[in-house]
C-alpha cells in the first residue's frame, strides 16, 4: 500500500492560513501587545482531570527528568507577567492527548493572551473584535449569557440546585446516554454532558454568544465571585461561533496558596478517579507569590478560528499535517 | 472478545450494544471549554440495519462483536431457509433465514457471490455485489427506434425484483442493474 505523505491542507489554505497568523500579529501590533515565545516543555503540567497531559524524558543538567509537553502556555506566559512583561500575546503549539475529531487535533496551535489591568469586560470586547478582524461574516452583534440562564431556557432547571439525581437521569436521556449510564457521576459531568450535546449547537448563530458565571467548580485558573443571585461563580467566560466553542477567558487568580489548593484538589481527585498525578508547576507558584499583576487572559484555538473562517469541514484541512499523518 | 475504548472506535469496528452487533459509523469527539469529555457515535445495527446516535464519556469501552463478512455463492432454497456456500474452496455451506435475508431476496442468482456477516458463526445479513446481470421475464414489448429518448417502464426479472428500464427493452435480455440504487445501468 503506499505511504500517503501529502498534507491534510491544501496549498491554497495554508496560504490563506499564513494571511489570517499575519492578521493577528497585525492587531496585536497595533495594540502594542508583545508577542513572545515560550518553551513547549515544562517541569510542570497542568493538573485539570479532564486533560491528559504528553509528557517526555530528557537528559539535563539535572540528570534524567521527565518534562511535560504543555497543554497551554498559560504557565510560562504567567511567569512573564510576574516578571514585569506587560501585555503579552503568543501563537503557541499546545497538546492534549486523545483529543482526536473534526474540531480537535493533539497537537494544536493556541492564540493565547493576557492584558494586565483588563476586566473580563475588556478582554470579551478585544477577544470579538480579533474574530471579527479575521473572519469578517463574524462581525456579529455579541450578546451574553449566564450559565443558569441557559440551562433554564433550554431545559428549565436551575443547574446549581436541580436534584443530583434527576440531573443524571434528565442528562443520560437529552445526551443519549444508555440508561443509568451516568448513575454514578458528579454533577458537574452531567452538566457538561448537557451544555455540550443541548445547549452548545445552538450558541453562536446569527451572533457572537459568551457564556458567563459557570460554576464555581469549573473555575480552573480564574477567580471565583457571587454571582446577582448570591451563587459563587467563575470568572470566567467563553465564545462560541456557529456552536463551536472558540475561546475560554479568565479573570485570573494571583493567589499563590489558592492556587496551590487548587492543583493539590485536581491531583486528589486524579488519584480518586485512578489517573496519573501531575507535578505541580511550583516555578508558577513561585512567580504569583512574587507577585503577577491584576487583570484577564484568554485562550483561543487559533486553528477552529482559521477552519471557520475558511469554511472548511474538519480541522485537519487547515493543518499542514493532522497528527494521523505526521 | 476484546474490549474498545472510545478512542479507538473507527468506522468499520464491530461493537456489541443492547445485546446486538453493530457497526461503528462515525464517532466524533464533542467536550465543553473545561470538563469532561464523551464521543458522539454513529452506530448502525447489524440486526435491523437501522443507524442511530448514542453518546459515551471519552474513555468508556464496548464489547467487540464476533462479526465477520464471507464470500458465499448463492445455491438454492428449499423454501425455508436460503443456502449458500463458501467460496475458498472449502463447500461450506450456510444456511440463511429470511430476516438476515432481508432485501436481498429479490437479488439472488444462482453461482453469483454475495457478502456474508456472520455473528457468532450465524447468518445476520447478506448484502449482493453492487453490480448484478439479471433476465428480464417480463415486459412490454420494445419501441423499436427509441433508443435514445427517455420515458421508461416496468420489467419484472429473473430474480423477481421489478426495474424502471427504458422503453427499447425487450423481454429475454439480460441487464446490468445496481443494485444499492435498484437501477438500470445497460443491457449486459
Amino acid at each position: 500500500m503506499a505511504i500517503d505523505w501529502r498534507p491534510s491542507a491544501d496549498m491554497a489554505t495554508l496560504r490563506e492560513r499564513a494571511r489570517l497568523l499575519a492578521s493577528v500579529r497585525a492587531f496585536f501590533a497595533v495594540r502594542d501587545v508583545l508577542e513572545v515565545e515560550t518553551p513547549v516543555l515544562g517541569q510542570g503540567g497542568s493538573t485539570d482531570v479532564h486533560l491528559v497531559s504528553l509528557a517526555t524524558q530528557a537528559r539535563t543538567d539535572k540528570g534524567q527528568r521527565r518534562l511535560w509537553l504543555q497543554t497551554s502556555p498559560e504557565f510560562h506566559m504567567k511567569r512573564l507577567l510576574a516578571a514585569g512583561s506587560g501585555p503579552i500575546f503568543q501563537l503557541a503549539r499546545s497538546f492534549r492527548d486523545g483529543e482526536v475529531g473534526s474540531r480537535h487535533n493533539i497537537e494544536f496551535t493556541m492564540l493565547e493572551w493576557y492584558r494586565p489591568g483588563f476586566t473580563l469586560a475588556d478582554l470579551i470586547e478585544e477577544t470579538t473584535a480579533l474574530v471579527a478582524a479575521l473572519m469578517p461574516s463574524a462581525a456579529r452583534p455579541v450578546v451574553t449569557y449566564r450559565y443558569r440562564e441557559l440551562f433554564h431556557a433550554h431545559l428549565s432547571i436551575d443547574p446549581f440546585t436541580f436534584s443530583l439525581e434527576k440531573l443524571r437521569g434528565l442528562a443520560a436521556e437529552r445526551g443519549q446516554m444508555l440508561a443509568g449510564a451516568l448513575a454514578n457521576e458528579s454533577r458537574e459531568t452531567c452538566l457538561d454532558l448537557l451544555m455540550s450535546m443541548v445547549i452548545e449547537p445552538s450558541l453562536g448563530r446569527g451572533e457572537l454568544s459568551v457564556v458567563m458565571d459557570y460554576p464555581a467548580s469549573q473555575a480552573a485558573l480564574a477567580r471565583r465571585h457571587q454571582d446577582s443571585d448570591g451563587e459563587w461563580v467563575a470568572s470566567r467566560f467563553e465564545l462560541y461561533l456557529d456552536g463551536v466553542e472558540l475561546a475560554n477567558g479568565y479573570h485570573e487568580l494571583t493567589d499563590a496558596s489558592e492556587q496551590r489548593a487548587r492543583f493539590k484538589e485536581d491531583n486528589a481527585e486524579r488519584r480518586r478517579l485512578g489517573l496519573p498525578e501531575v507535578d505541580i508547576d511550583e516555578r508558577l507558584l513561585a512567580a504569583l507569590e512574587h507577585g503577577m499583576p491584576e487583570g484577564s487572559g484568554v485562550a483561543l484555538g487559533i486553528d477552529r478560528l482559521i477552519q471557520r473562517a475558511l469554511n472548511k469541514p474538519r480541522l485537519e484541512d487547515v493543518l499542514a499535517f493532522a497528527t494521523p499523518g505526521c | 472478545m476484546a474490549n474498545y475504548s472510545t478512542n479507538e472506535f473507527k468506522g468499520g469496528l464491530k461493537v456489541m450494544l443492547d445485546g446486538d452487533p453493530c457497526s461503528i459509523v462515525e464517532n466524533e469527539l464533542v467536550k465543553p471549554g473545561k470538563g469532561q469529555a464523551f464521543n458522539r457515535v454513529k452506530l448502525r445495527n447489524l440486526m435491523t440495519g437501522r443507524v442511530g446516535e448514542r453518546t459515551f464519556k471519552s474513555g468508556d469501552s464496548l464489547e467487540g462483536a464476533d462479526v465477520m463478512d464471507l464470500e458465499m455463492e448463492y445455491l438454492y432454497t428449499d423454501g425455508d431457509m436460503w443456502h449458500f456456500m463458501k467460496t475458498d474452496g472449502s463447500f461450506e455451506q450456510y444456511a440463511v433465514e429470511k430476516k438476515a435475508l432481508g432485501d436481498t431476496e429479490k437479488w439472488l442468482k444462482e453461482q453469483v457471490p454475495y457478502t456474508i456477516t456472520l455473528w457468532n458463526d450465524k447468518a445476520i445479513s447478506v448484502t449482493p455485489p453492487n453490480f448484478i446481470e439479471l433476465e428480464v421475464v417480463e415486459t412490454d414489448p420494445g419501441l423499436k427506434g427509441d433508443t435514445a429518448q427517455g420515458g421508461s417502464k416496468p420489467a419484472t426479472l429473473s430474480s423477481g425484483a421489478v426495474v424502471r428500464v427504458p422503453l427499447f427493452i425487450n423481454q429475454g435480455e439480460v441487464l446490468k442493474i445496481d443494485t444499492r440504487s435498484g437501477e438500470y445501468v445497460s443491457r449486459a
